[in-house]
Order: structure tokens, then C-alpha cells, then sequence
């Protein structure tokens, strides 16, 4: 194979192997233990810090940074995973700038944050490369509880509810767990399959038991469910994908992002996945972003990402944006688009530029066609499947309190249900949550049902 | 621009910042170094009677450090020189002879009997040298052998030897103390007492690093054991300053010349101990930290600074601020000031709060969205908050004008200048004449 970025068409092998490997290696290397003391030297240990409350799970971050700085970053580790049992992969994925890095004091003074993230992947790293787990078991309560999900909601779950001496079954439709963690993540921030490392040591807690190839609505019922364990825990995530709505979406490669994140995720040999000369990306997202970085890391062209509204409505962060150029993304914003073009195959994208208008956007002006010989959606994921007999609130499964759904002894958490911003870090949150009001619940039943 | 040279007991020098007698001025090779980098003077490492004494073959020193390992504080159990007399005495006059405008004293530390000082002293004359300079600071090793601080820690011993070399050179005698004593004055009365020209301070402070705390040994370690060593570099120069502004403002030794030793670091801590009384300054850990080099900054600092303040000379400098070091009791207790919040500048850290809440007074509040404002009912100004605070100037205490109330006692401020001696709650206090 002799392909370049130049070759016309979708075709694999754009680049050398060794620009493969460089591409797709880790995008932000781990501190060294010196870099870490002098970022963690610039902590101010604030008072009541704004960097706790800006964090979804509400990571003690002035005490972790400070045992990192006095040479404790085990201690550090456990004070993190305290509070989020995926805080490794949450040091590697969340946008923390605008989390706990934007509200760093130090953000407002001088527009330089403490490294709170990279401090908190070398506290979490150097935990996780000690092989034991940090954490014990309760006695065991002999309850056993259903976590439907696999993802980052349904481990933060299972892994508390497990700690609390309860047995959990999680169950997962995808041949392996990890949920997003391992199919919906660019693979350079997370790279040497870090995912399933990360849910092998979670296990190591004990009491979990995983079921993968499993889906509600196939292989699982929520009624068995409820009958056979004490409680149920649904994390399903949002499975479905938005169509575009638009004519020729049925062109031949014409893909949902998502689905190309996965085969980057899993594939054993990048050189063999196809990518365009020229992509477009439909979407302002995380997801959109993945998509289009990694298009061009395998050899593309020109990447276009096109997003519907102005740039500060894009839900991909400003850090995620600048990534994205930085690699040779171009970014089109407020255009929306009419068609997809081709004869077959797609031949490129017909856009109209749009307005903010009195009854939301409006199109306006000449359209523009953007060329394109592969096209990736990213236009949002949607609850697919949800069991019947569970309340719905506008496309979510409703939630009170801590995830607790309409039906007894079901609750639910992450992104398949209401609230939260759709982030691994609130999914984590959430599913944490939910196994204390779980763990609570069954622990005051099981006394009414001792007296 | 201002002229930094300095006549220092009638040793000039073009500049106050002479290397003190340390590593650095052991030998001819770094001394000459050091002048072409544009020192005024050194103090020769510290001389003494052969046989030469020996120096352990394992670390030296052991450090302090703060973030991205800057060097706070260093800890020695180096002892004096290790080379012989002979050797070093050439060495002496050889640089002198090239370097005659620089300063060039000679540490001395030989036993407590008047041969051994009658012995030495015509040696180092013969080199040209400008001075001695007394080595009764030592804290470790020469001083378990009589020599070193344990001279320095009996003023009697003092006065004796320095009447000695008085008596037997022409050379100006500058007595170095030592700190690891209870009250700095009585030494440098001895001194002075004894005819000495000068004292210089401080010598190194007993110390301990740290702790290995696997091999359970202070640092630095030889073979599994430690022994406590001198401390200097920046961590010691407030002790420092307080020793040289109590020789300089005690009415026996007031106009004695002081040479300024601790933690001198940059132009601005020379400053500061000229203006409490010294007339030169001699320095070590910063150019053992970051080479002879450092003094091309000292030399431009201090002569920028006096240029912007008028200060035409270094003796323009000396001393002034002496008249305001005072003791507690004459601190003027009707001067009333308050924590200031600039809310501009505030990050809004909360590390003020912090500590005035847990740690003092409860005078500062804090709001919801993390406003932080000093409650004058509460404040009794005593600066926390500013030292806590990262942000410089964020915080600051203004004073209360005369005729306004302090919310705190609700009091008015009275104009006069009124301290403890005179106030009520004071058994002893003198009573104005009524």
C-alpha cells in the first residue's frame, strides 16, 4: 500500500506505521514526580475551595494536591478515589477547564490554573500501579443489586454498593465493559488500554460480577430484573444516535461518529481503517471533536467540522476546540446542513448558513458545498429502548433525588437519565449516589424486616 | 551614581560585598575567580595551626529547600581549612599582591593560648593581608576542641584573645560571633572590650537538617550517623538582622563597625543590613548556590537603589535605620490600624479567612459567593491575613486618623504617642505628674 493523504476516495493506510503510533500515543504524558511537587507547590489550599464545588464528585483537591506535596501521593490517590472510583479516567477526559481548573482561584488571578487534572492522573496512576486495591469490603449484606450499564455510572455504582458489602451483577449489550470509557473516547486520551485496565483493578474491590452481550429489551427484562434482585440500577447511556434529517444521509460513507470512535477504540491495527481525503464532520461536540482529530491523525486531508449555532454554543470546550485546530481541523460554524450530495458514494455536503432567529434558527443566504468523500454525524446521542412502565421526562428517564426512577426499587443514573451534563465525570457522580440511597434504602428495609 | 566603596576599619574595598571565610575563599584558584567576578573582598577560609586538620569523606552539607528545590537553608560540618599553614599563607600572598584594591582578611582559629596566637599572627602580616578576622563562631567539630564557638560562647575568652592580637599585629581585628548563644551583646561588648576593631555576625547557627527517616540518622549522614552542623543561607538572616540591630543599638558597642553575615542573598537583604548598623556585608550560601556571579546583581541593586534614594555612599546607608529599632515597651499603643481588603485584587482564596477564623480574631467575614471583608469591630491588626495572603498588596493595614473611633473598643483615637510604660494596666508604670 503506497496510500497518502492525497490518495483520492476512502482508503486505509494514509501514513508510515510509525506515524500510526505517534499519532494515537498518549496526548498529554504524565507528570514526572518533580513536576508534580512544583505543580502541586502552586496550590493555595484555599478555603472551602471553589475547585471541590466545581467537581461533579466533589474530589477533596486542595487535601490531595498537598499530600502529593508532602511526598504522599498514594494518599492522594485515595483521597480522589474516595470520591470517584474513575478518577483515573477522569483525570484523562474531563474538561477541566471548565470544572475544577476554571474555578481555580489561580485561573481568576492570573489565567494559569493548577494542574488539578495532571496532578490528579499522577496521584491516581501512581494508586493504580500498585496492583492492590485500596479499598475493603464490608461483611457481605447478601443483597444483590442489578446495574444495567457498564459505563462510568454503572462501575461508580457497583463499586460503592460492593464496598458496602452488597453483591452486584452488572450487565452490559457490548462484549466488554467500560461503556463510553472504552468505545466513546478518543484513544489518545486514553491510550494502552487504559479503560479495561482501569475496570480490572475497579473489580478488585470483590462482590462484582460482570455479564457482557446482554441488552434490555433483548436478552434482559426490567420486570425479571426487579424480581430477581433487591434493586435495580439502570445505566444504559444513551444508545440510539440523532439522525441528520437531511436528503442523502443513506449515501454510502456516511457514518454516525460514534460508531467510528468505537472501531478506532477497538481496532488492532489502525493502518487498516479507511478514512477519506476529505471529511465532514457534522456536530459541535466532544464527540464531533474525537471524530475530526482522529480523522486527520489517520491521514485525512481536510477535516471540516460544521456546527449548526455560533461557537460559544458548542459543547465542545474551548480546550477541545484549540485541540482540534491545533491538529488542522477546520472549524464552520453557524451552518446547518440541506443535503448530503453523491451519486453512491457521498461527493460532499450542501450547507446554509444560519441566524439566531425570534423562532430559533433560521437559514439564510446562498448555500455552500462543502466537498467530502466520507461524512461523520455527531449530532447528539438519544435513550433508545427505555423499558416500559419507567416515567419519561422529555427524552431522559426521570429521576428524584438520587436517581431514584418512577418504579420502586429501580434507579438510574449517567446519561440515560434526567439532569447532569452528559459528562463521565457526572455519570460517576450520579452512580455513586445512587448506591448510597440504594445502600441506604435496603439497609432500613432489611431492619423493618428484622423487627 | 553612588559610590559603594567601602573603608571598613581601614580596609577598602570597592565594593561592601566581600565572600566570608567559607569554601568559597579556601584557596587561590577560587579567590581569584571570585575577584575577576567582582567581589570587594573575601575572608579567607579560616586558618589554623598545623598539622592540618582532616574533613570527613562523606556530605558536607545538608539543605532546607522550597519549591522547584530552591535553597532555603544550608547546614555544614566542614571544618577550617584542611590544606597547610604554608600552603595557604603563599596562596594569600600571591592574590594579594595582584588583587591590592580588593579587601583581603584572613580567618584565624588556633588554640586559646597566647604563643599559638603569637605564632600565626606575624605569618599572616608577612602576606600583605588587610585584616584577621577572629573565627570564635564555629559551631561543630573545632568547638568540642576548645576552639571556635566555644571561645565565642564566654566573652572573657573573647576579650582575652582579642587583646592578644591587639597587642601582637598591627593588622585590624575583626571578631566574629557566634549566634548559638542566649544574648548577642555581651560577646560584642567582650570584643570591644578587648581592643577588637570590629565584629562581624553571624556565624552559622546549630543545627539539624532533617531525619532520614528510613535509616533513622540526621542529615547529612556519614555511615549511618549525623552530627549537627552550622546553618546559614536565607532561613537565618531575620536571626541575623536582630543580632546586628541589638550590637548596633546597645549603648556599649553603639558605632562599633559591624560586617553583616547570614543570608545575604540578593542587594536587598545587603541593604537592609546596612541599614541596621553594618558597614559591609560578607556572604556565602548565595554564591555557593549559584556561583561568584551573583554579586554582578548585588553590586548593580545596591547602587540603583541609593540612586533613586539619594544615598551617595554606603556610610550614607549604615545605621539608619537604627534609630527606629526600638523595645516593645516604647511601641506606641495608641497607633490604631486595620486590615484593608482590596476586593480588586482579591482572588478570592479564602486563606485570610482561614486563618483569622480558626487562628485569631474572627474578624473577617465571608459571603456566599466567597466575598471577604475584615469586620473592624473585631480587627486588632495584627497582619495575618497579610502574610497568609498569595496575592502582594491585596491586603493592607491602614491606620486609624487621630479623632476617629476604632469600632473595636470604640474608643477615639487620641494623637498622642503613649506606650506601656505609661499605660494603667502596667504595675510598674510611672505615673505622669498630675
Amino acid at each position: 500500500m503506497s496510500n497518502t493523504p492525497l490518495t483520492p476516495g476512502v482508503v486505509a493506510g494514509r501514513l508510515g506505521p510509525e506515524d500510526y503510533d505517534k499519532n494515537f500515543a498518549d496526548a498529554y504524558p504524565p507528570l514526572d514526580p518533580h513536576e508534580a511537587l512544583v505543580a502541586a507547590d502552586r496550590c493555595y489550599f484555599c478555603h472551602d475551595a471553589p475547585c471541590i464545588a466545581a467537581c461533579p464528585t466533589e474530589i477533596d483537591i486542595p487535601l490531595f494536591i498537598r499530600q502529593i506535596q508532602t511526598g504522599m501521593p498514594k494518599a492522594a490517590g485515595k483521597t480522589i478515589f474516595e470520591q470517584n472510583i474513575l478518577g483515573g479516567m477522569c483525570a484523562r477526559v474531563c474538561p477541566t477547564e471548565t470544572l475544577c481548573e476554571g474555578a481555580c482561584v489561580r485561573e481568576a488571578a492570573e489565567g494559569k490554573p493548577v494542574k488539578i487534572g495532571h496532578l490528579q492522573r499522577y496521584a491516581t496512576d501512581t494508586v493504580m500501579g500498585i496492583g492492590s486495591h485500596p479499598f475493603a469490603r464490608a461483611p457481605s449484606t447478601g443483597l444483590v443489586v442489578a446495574v444495567v450499564g457498564a459505563g462510568p455510572s454503572g462501575l461508580a455504582c457497583a463499586h460503592r454498593l460492593a464496598m458496602y458489602g452488597h453483591d452486584v451483577v452488572v450487565m452490559d449489550a457490548r462484549e466488554k465493559p467500560g461503556g463510553l470509557n472504552e468505545y466513546g473516547i478518543a484513544t489518545y486520551k486514553t491510550p494502552d488500554g487504559f479503560a479495561q485496565a482501569e475496570v480490572d483493578w475497579l473489580l478488585g474491590i470483590g462482590g462484582i460480577t460482570i455479564k457482557t452481550g446482554v441488552r434490555l429489551g433483548r436478552e434482559l427484562a426490567l420486570a425479571e430484573l426487579r424480581e430477581d434482585f433487591d434493586a435495580v440500577f439502570l445505566a444504559i447511556g444513551l444508545a440510539g444516535v440523532n439522525a441528520l434529517r437531511a436528503e442523502g444521509e443513506a449515501h454510502d460513507h456516511v457514518h454516525d461518529a460514534v460508531d467510528f470512535i468505537a472501531e478506532l477504540r477497538q481496532s488492532p491495527d489502525r493502518r487498516q481503517i479507511a478514512v477519506g481525503r476529505r471529511v465532514v464532520v457534522i456536530g459541535g461536540g466532544m464527540t464531533a471533536v474525537d471524530a475530526a482529530v482522529q480523522a486527520k491523525l489517520l491521514g485525512a486531508e481536510h477535516v471540516t467540522m460544521v456546527y449548526r449555532r455560533d461557537r460559544s454554543r458548542m459543547s465542545a470546550s474551548q480546550h477541545e476546540q484549540l485541540h482540534a485546530v491545533s491538529k488542522g481541523v477546520q472549524i464552520i460554524t453557524d451552518a446547518t446542513p440541506l443535503r448530503v450530495l453523491g451519486d453512491g458514494a457521498v461527493s460532499g455536503v450542501e450547507f446554509a448558513y444560519t441566524s439566531e432567529g425570534a423562532d430559533g434558527l433560521e437559514t439564510i443566504g446562498a448555500p455552500f458545498v462543502v466537498p467530502a468523500d466520507q461524512v461523520f454525524k455527531a449530532i447528539g446521542q438519544k435513550l433508545e429502548a427505555a423499558p416500559g412502565g419507567l416515567e419519561i421526562d422529555g427524552s431522559k428517564i426521570a429521576v428524584t433525588g438520587s436517581g431514584r426512577t418512577s418504579l420502586t426499587g429501580v434507579w438510574a443514573g449517567g446519561d440515560c437519565a434526567v439532569g447532569g451534563d452528559d459528562l463521565t465525570v457526572t455519570a460517576v457522580a450520579e452512580g455513586r449516589d445512587a448506591a448510597e440511597d440504594i445502600h441506604a434504602e435496603l439497609m432500613a428495609a432489611s431492619r423493618v424486616a428484622a423487627e | 551614581m553612588a559610590d559603594l566603596s567601602t573603608d571598613f576599619v581601614g580596609i577598602k574595598s570597592p565594593n561592601p560585598f566581600w565572600l566570608a571565610s567559607a569554601p568559597p575563599t579556601d584557596k587561590e584558584y577560587n579567590v581569584r575567580r571570585a575577584f575577576e567576578a567582582g567581589w570587594g573582598g573575601v575572608v579567607w577560609k579560616t586558618l589554623g595551626l598545623d598539622p592540618n586538620i582532616v574533613n570527613v569523606n562523606g556530605p558536607r552539607y545538608g539543605a532546607i529547600w522550597g519549591a522547584d528545590r530552591r535553597l532555603l537553608g544550608l547546614n555544614n560540618i566542614e571544618l577550617i581549612t584542611d590544606r597547610p599553614l604554608e600552603v595557604n599563607l603563599r596562596e594569600i600572598k600571591s592574590v594579594k599582591r595582584d588583587y591590592p584594591d580588593r579587601a583581603m582578611v584572613v580567618s584565624l582559629m588556633v588554640p586559646c593560648e597566647e604563643d599559638a596566637w603569637k605564632f600565626i599572627l606575624p605569618l599572616v602580616e608577612e602576606t600583605g593581608a588587610d585584616g584577621i578576622e577572629l573565627n570564635f563562631g564555629c559551631p561543630h567539630g573545632m568547638s568540642e576542641r576548645g576552639m571556635g564557638s566555644a571561645v565565642g560562647q564566654v566573652p572573657e575568652y573573647i576579650e582575652m584573645v582579642a587583646r592578644w592580637c591587639k597587642q601582637n599585629t598591627r593588622m585590624p581585628v575583626i571578631v566574629k560571633l557566634t549566634p548559638n548563644i542566649t544574648d548577642i551583646r555581651y560577646p560584642a561588648r567582650a570584643a570591644k572590650a578587648g581592643g577588637a576593631d570590629a565584629v562581624s555576625l553571624i556565624n552559622t547557627v546549630s543545627s539539624i537538617t532533617s531525619v532520614d527517616l528510613d535509616r533513622m540518622s540526621p542529615e547529612p549522614m556519614i555511615d549511618g550517623k549525623g552530627s549537627h552542623g552550622g546553618y546559614c543561607g536565607p532561613a537565618v538572616k531575620p536571626i541575623a538582622l536582630n543580632m546586628v540591630a541589638e550590637i548596633a543599638r546597645d549603648v556599649e558597642t553603639a558605632g562599633m563597625p559591624i560586617s553583616g553575615i547570614g543570608g545575604v542573598t540578593t542587594w536587598r537583604d545587603a541593604a537592609e543590613f546596612l541599614a541596621l548598623g553594618a558597614g559591609n556585608v560578607q556572604v556565602c550560601t548565595a554564591a555557593m548556590t549559584y556561583g561568584f556571579k551573583v554579586v554582578q546583581e548585588m553590586i548593580t541593586g545596591l547602587s540603583e537603589w541609593m540612586d533613586e534614594k539619594g544615598y551617595e555612599s554606603v556610610a550614607d546607608v549604615t545605621g539608619r535605620a537604627v534609630p527606629n529599632v526600638t523595645d516593645w515597651q516604647y511601641l506606641n499603643l495608641n497607633y490604631v490600624a486595620k486590615a484593608k481588603i482590596d476586593q480588586e485584587a482579591c482572588i478570592k482564596c479564602g486563606r485570610c479567612y482561614a486563618a483569622c477564623e480558626d487562628t485569631s480574631h474572627q474578624a473577617i467575614s465571608m459571603s456566599p459567593d466567597r466575598v471577604f471583608e475584615v469586620i473592624d469591630e473585631e480587627c486588632v491588626a495584627c497582619n495575618l491575613c497579610v502574610n497568609v495572603c498569595p496575592v502582594e498588596g491585596c491586603i493592607t493595614m491602614e491606620p486609624l486618623a487621630a479623632g476617629e473611633v476604632d469600632p473595636r473598643t470604640g474608643e477615639v483615637v487620641d494623637p498622642n504617642y503613649a506606650n506601656w510604660t505609661t499605660h494603667p494596666n502596667n504595675p510598674g508604670a510611672v505615673k505622669a505628674a498630675e
